[in-house]
Parts: structure tokens; C-alpha cells; sequence
């Protein structure tokens, strides 16, 4: 016992890291706010291009989504980091892991707003635009929202997900929570830190999953 | 002009050539990685779903709090945990077991989940029925209420299977040897970007057909009302 607190939750090595763990842990709130939002815009804007008629244009559409969803997140972000750089683009971390959260996620919420505006039936557009809106605010008015109602459980699946993978940032040496952990244990030789920031996520991330949780016994249940 | 460069830069053949045998061995690594996670995964949370059917409370109480802690701890995290944080405690596992661990954890509190929701949905009258004919509670659960709740899991656990295979690639910050690790180290050897273009290749051929894969399911799998 004695053993295991002294490894894993030594309160005098947590005292010393806990400025690491703060900044860290402001980063990693930054980055959600960041990139959350923009995986979102991105994705609505993907699931919009895929309800065009034309051929054209949504079948770049559909190869994007596919293309970004088979890659590994982690795989995009080493790939945006290291070989970006030889276009003679040297983003800073925080872009490099802006830009690769965006492609990645902006496919997933593409994937979701797009099985959403599906469920919406056609006569919802007739009606709309049959009452004077045109096309766009048809969608905008009308469609998104129903659609964004429809979809709210994997929305927030996928949102939680995408707070998750802010950790892989680590990887590039963002300054996030799980980067200052690491670099805590370095200087302390001690785990407490790594542990301290899994509590950390677990805490500010359970919410969402008991949220989630709930959503899904009801969808499950319905059919 | 700038597309020979580019080309010249990102798909330099004989680099690629060069270290196509160390992706190729990543490449069957990263595949055993994934189906031990995929099978220890699925069998654990099917496990851990079946156990709750019998509504012990203290036990209940322990597979909620598994799956509630697993679902919302990053796996990168837990990896980390596995492998810096219990050798001072004695325990030391590769960084393949630790990858291995970690995910498969991951993906059994999602099954579980999956699992769980699924046999819910099973109408009662279905295990009346089983009951009645004479089927004890192991039967009725294993010939009619299981098979109809594997079924509705189909989708949603392919799709959460397809994600976390995918977190393979974070074994390469524990120098699993697979195909990101590979191409990362042979970028560290030649400083030419074209082994990660050689890698992501790699992943491509590995879950293009996996995703399109996952597709298919979806819509052969989609629930009928």
C-alpha cells in the first residue's frame, strides 16, 4: 500500500507538478475550443456538399471522407508536422494539430450531419421552399436544424472522441495535459503525474459519458 | 516545375524501395496488433455484458464504473500509464503489451456498452417465451435472446472496432514496431518525407477497405422499422 502511494499518488510530487499539470491542462482546454468548433463547421460544410445533385462535386466529397477516415489520427498529424515542412510550410505545433484535427474531424461530423439531413423527409424541403425560401435558407432553417436534432447523440460521441484524441498532440510536443505529465514523471521520476492527468480527463469527461450512455439506451430501445 | 519538386520530395521511389521491408514488417505487425485487440476486446466486453444479465448488484456496480472510466480515458493515456507508470511498481510489459492492453480495454468498455444496450432491447416476452418451452436460463439466453441482440450490435460495433484498431498507430510513442514507428524511423535515418508518404500508403491499403468494409455493414445491418 505504502508501495502505491508513494509511486502513484504522492501528494509532495503532485504538489511540485501541479503547475506543469495546470498549463498543460489549459492547453488542452484551448484546443477543444478550437478544434471542436472547427471539426464542426467543417463537417456541416462536407455534409451540405454531399447532398448536391451533381455528381461532380460530391464524389471529391465522398473520397475526402473515406480518405480521412481510414487514416490513423495520429498518422496525419506525424505526416502535417514533419512533412509539411518540406513544402516550406512550417506550421508551429498548434497549427500542425489544428490542421490535422480538422481533416479528421471534419470527416466524422461530415459522416454524422450527413445521416442526419438523410433522415429528414423530402417533402420538409418542398414545403419550405414552397413557402418562399430559397435553397440555402431552406437548408439553413429548416433542414440543419431538424437534421442537427436528429444526431445529437453522435454528435456528442464524437465530440467526446475528439476531446480524447487532443492527448495524441503530445506526440508533436504541444504542450497539452498529457505532454505535461510526461514531462512531470521526467523530472520527478515519479508516475504521479500521469496518473493525476488520467484522473483529470476521467473527471471533466464522465459527465459526457454517463450523457451518452443515456442517449444510447434509448436509441437502442426504440427499435 | 514545383511539381517535380514535390514529387521529387514526397514520392522518392528508391528511398521508398529502400525501406518498403521495414513498412511491409510493420504492416503485418500493426494487423497482429489489431486482431489481438479486436478478439480481447469483443470477447471481454461480450463477457462483461453476458455477467451483468445476472444482476448482481456489487458486480454490476464494478463492470459501470470499468466502462465508464475506460470510455472517457484517452487511450494514449492509458498506454502511458501501462508503460511508465507501473514499472516502478514492478509490473513491466512491452510497449506491444501495453498498446495491446490499453486498447483492448478501450474497446471492451464500448462492447460492453454495445453489449449491454443490446440485450436490453430483446423484448421480455422473447425470454418468456424461451422459458416456457423448457429452455433453462443459460439456453434461453444462448439460443434466443443473444443471437437476436448480436444482431442490433452489428453496426455500431463495427464502426467502434474500425476507430479503435485505428489507435494502433500510438504504439509507435512506445516503439511498438509497426508501420507508423517504421516509417518514423526510417524519416529519422534518410530525412526524406517519402517514407511517411510510404507508411500512410500503408495505412490506406490497410483501412480503405476496412471503412468501405464498415460501410457495407451499415446499410446490409441497418435497422429495419
Amino acid at each position: 500500500m505504502d508501495v502505491i502511494l508513494q509511486n502513484f499518488l504522492n501528494l509532495k510530487i503532485l504538489g511540485e507538478a501541479a503547475p506543469y499539470l495546470w498549463s498543460g491542462f489549459k492547453m488542452t482546454l484551448l484546443l477543444c475550443m478550437v478544434v471542436v468548433p472547427l471539426g464542426v463547421a467543417g463537417g456541416l460544410a462536407v455534409a451540405l456538399a454531399s447532398t448536391l445533385k451533381s455528381k461532380w462535386l460530391r464524389w471529391p466529397v465522398v473520397a475526402y471522407v473515406d480518405f480521412f477516415r481510414a487514416f490513423p489520427p495520429l498518422v496525419l498529424l506525424i505526416f502535417i508536422a514533419f512533412g509539411l515542412p518540406f513544402l516550406g510550410l512550417d506550421l508551429p505545433a498548434f497549427a500542425a494539430v489544428a490542421l490535422a484535427f480538422l481533416l479528421n474531424t471534419s470527416s466524422y461530423y461530415g459522416e454524422i450531419f450527413r445521416a442526419g439531413i438523410e433522415s429528414i423527409p423530402r417533402q420538409q424541403f418542398e414545403a419550405a421552399r414552397s413557402t418562399g425560401l430559397n435553397a440555402a435558407q431552406t437548408l439553413a432553417w429548416v433542414i440543419v436544424p431538424q437534421a442537427t436534432r436528429n444526431v445529437i447523440p453522435d454528435l456528442i460521441s464524437n465530440t467526446l472522441e475528439v476531446a480524447k484524441l487532443t492527448s495524441i498532440a503530445s506526440v508533436v510536443a504541444l504542450p497539452e495535459l498529457l505532454y505535461a505529465a510526461r514531462q512531470g514523471q521526467a523530472l520527478t521520476y515519479n508516475a504521479t503525474p500521469i496518473i493525476a492527468a488520467g484522473i483529470i480527463y476521467v473527471a471533466c469527461l464522465w459527465p459526457l459519458v454517463r450523457l451518452l450512455s443515456r442517449f444510447e439506451h434509448r436509441q437502442i430501445a426504440l427499435h | 516545375m514545383q511539381i517535380a519538386k514535390l514529387v521529387d520530395t514526397f514520392f522518392d521511389v528508391q528511398v521508398m524501395l529502400q525501406y518498403l521491408p521495414k513498412i511491409v514488417e510493420g504492416f503485418f505487425l500493426t494487423i497482429q496488433l489489431a486482431l489481438a485487440v479486436v478478439f480481447a476486446g469483443i470477447a471481454c466486453g461480450l463477457a462483461l455484458a453476458l455477467l451483468r444479465v445476472a444482476r448482481v448488484k456489487a458486480v454490476n456496480f464494478f463492470i459501470v464504473l470499468f466502462a465508464d472510466v475506460l470510455r472517457a480515458l484517452p487511450p494514449l493515456v492509458l498506454i502511458f500509464i501501462f508503460y511508465f507508470a507501473l514499472p516502478p511498481a514492478g509490473i513491466r510489459m512491452s510497449g506491444f503489451v501495453a498498446t495491446w492492453l490499453a486498447l483492448a480495454l478501450g474497446l471492451a468498455a464500448f462492447a460492453e456498452e454495445i453489449f449491454w444496450a443490446a440485450l436490453l432491447a430483446v423484448p421480455k416476452g422473447q425470454w418468456e417465451a424461451a422459458r416456457s418451452t423448457g429452455l433453462d436460463f443459460v439456453k434461453a439466453l444462448r439460443y434466443v435472446v443473444l443471437p437476436q441482440a448480436v444482431r442490433i450490435t452489428v453496426p455500431p460495433l463495427t464502426n467502434r472496432t474500425i476507430a479503435v484498431t485505428k489507435g494502433t498507430a500510438l504504439g509507435a510513442a512506445v516503439a511498438v514496431g509497426e508501420i507508423l514507428y517504421q516509417a518514423q524511423s526510417a524519416y529519422t535515418f534518410s530525412y526524406n518525407p517519402s517514407t511517411l508518404t510510404l507508411g500512410a500508403i500503408a495505412y490506406l491499403v490497410l483501412f480503405v477497405p476496412v471503412v468501405w468494409f464498415g460501410r457495407w455493414v451499415e446499410t446490409r445491418f441497418a435497422w429495419k422499422r
